[in-house]
């Protein structure tokens, strides 16, 4: 990995942010690289775990919610699972996710931040993730329309996709979960 | 045996065929799920991708409602154990995440309410011993690779299913159906499931990599526990063939359809009408006499 580091920057950087946003100590990496070793994402995102924390070290700032593992991170958790330090990667990366929404960085390929809106946005109108509805206003917002087109007839057929809102949640609970914390991010349309 | 049964979102959409096969399983065992009333979504990766105190406070919300049936929650979805392990987690861990969530959810909850998947039930509840003695069909021998992904697994001090690298438990019990459980080096493996919209061609190429190496073991099958397993493996075999130009048609089934197939339930008491990818070499191994 080549690590550029710009000599303007003040060098807290994100650091600071994400250890308190994720309760992970990052001092604790020795730079094993067992993460990375294992990380089944590293190759295709272009950065790795050991990379991203290294940079955190070394004083990154927004530069690194750029990085193609923040978005394509997977939570596997196997970074977590081997790291000889109990290092919480994925808690790290959803820090990381949380800053790139909140300072509006551009969405990644296949605007993960959308999907995860229209995921939380039906569960916070029927108590329940209602699939038809979720996948329809990410392809909408998207642009992925035909996207896996083929396989909603056999899908509908064999029952595999609710056709109905789902019924039955506390709707009521629900709602006041979501009044009460950090809710649907990035709302903004 | 009496527990608080939360099916979860996918149980009512793609996962069909699980949520219709680990009923079928559990009433012929003599297992009683009790669903939980009013239950609501986990939040799923959305959620803890999105905020730490939303992610723990929904399955808090749930684990309430089987904190006042005074029972153990059993879950049969990979995804809703990993989360509600979590949620119990971050509560007992920390006074400040348990006030937030309590905050939150309007009610105390200090992460007490043990979480179990159906599996654990199987092994720890019932036993290999009285479910072999229920079995009245055999696998005969079907080369089955058991897939347990991430979520069961890890990260294994929250979840503390099994053995994080090399764990056996829906081994036993395809040992146990008289089945030959492949040995295979993808068992923890991610399928890329948290992708499948977004980033689908990650997807076909880890979950194509994982049927590729079920295959080369020898495997007829792929026993799965995980919805978000199953739905990346089964229904992404055109796309690799798409990728690749090889032709897949590896069977990924749950762990209690076959269970359900040996207890001599029908296939379609089972969902299994439902997989992508037809199940015959399955159903056949079941039908030949042993």
């Amino acid at each position: 990995m080549t690590i550029v580091i710009s000599k303007k920057r003040r060098m807290a950087g994100l650091r600071p942010l994400v250890e308190e946003m994720s309760g992970v100590k990052l001092g604790a990496c020795y730079q094993c690289r067992k993460c990375s070793a294992g990380c089944p994402v590293a190759g295709t995102a272009g950065s790795a775990p050991s990379e991203i924390i290294r940079r955190l070290h070394l004083g990154a700032g927004d530069e690194l919610l750029q990085s193609g593992l923040v978005w394509m991170c997977l939570s596997c958790e196997t970074c977590y699972g081997r790291c000889p330090m109990q290092i919480n990667f994925p808690a790290v990366i959803d820090a990381l996710r949380g800053l790139s929404v909140e300072k509006g960085i551009k969405a990644p390929r296949g605007n993960m931040p959308l999907f995860n809106r229209m995921f939380l946005e039906n569960v916070r109108i029927f108590g329940r993730s209602y699939d038809l509805s979720m996948i329809a206003g990410y392809k909408l917002g998207s642009g992925k329309i035909m996207d896996d087109a083929e396989k909603f007839p056999a899908m509908l057929r064999k029952g595999k996709m609710a056709v109905l809102p789902p019924s039955g949640a506390d709707k009521k609970a629900v709602r006041r979960i979501f009044e009460n914390t950090g809710g649907v991010k990035g709302k903004t349309k | 045996m009496k527990y608080a049964y939360y099916p979860g979102c996918s149980s009512h959409s793609t996962a069909r065929d699980m949520r219709e096969s680990a009923s079928a399983v559990a009433r012929a065992l003599g297992i009683e799920l009790v669903e939980l009333d009013g239950w609501s979504c986990c939040g799923a990766t959305a959620a803890h991708q999105t905020d730490r105190v939303l992610a723990a406070s929904l399955p808090a919300a749930n684990l309430l409602l089987a904190q006042r049936m005074g029972l153990d929650t059993v879950v049969t979805c990979a995804a809703c154990y990993s989360r509600m392990k979590a949620a119990n987690h971050e509560v007992s861990s920390s006074p400040d995440m348990q006030k937030k969530v309590a905050d939150a959810v309007g009610q105390p909850y200090d992460g007490s309410v043990a979480v179990r998947h159906l599996i654990e039930v199987l092994l720890e509840d019932v036993g290999i011993p009285k479910l072999k003695k229920s079995l009245v069909r055999s696998l005969n021998g079907l080369k089955v690779a058991s897939y347990y992904g991430c979520l069961l697994v890890r990260p294994h001090d929250v979840t503390g299913f099994d053995d994080a690298e090399n764990p056996a438990s829906l081994d036993r019990l395809v040992e146990a159906m008289g089945g030959n459980s492949v040995d295979w080096p993808c068992k923890v493996d991610c399928c890329g499931g948290g992708l499948n919209l977004t980033r689908t061609d990650v997807v076909v190429k880890l979950s194509g990599s994982i049927i590729d190496m079920a295959a080369a073991a020898g495997a007829d099958c792929i026993a799965v526990a995980c919805p978000m397993c199953q739905a990346s493996l089964d229904l992404r075999q055109n796309d690799m063939k798409r990728s690749t130009g090889k032709d897949y048609r590896m069977p990924i089934v749950y762990i209690t359809q076959l269970l359900g197939l040996c207890l001599d339930l029908k296939p379609q008491e089972l969902g299994l009408n439902r997989l992508m990818v037809s199940p015959d070499v399955v159903l056949q191994a079941v039908s030949a006499k042993g």
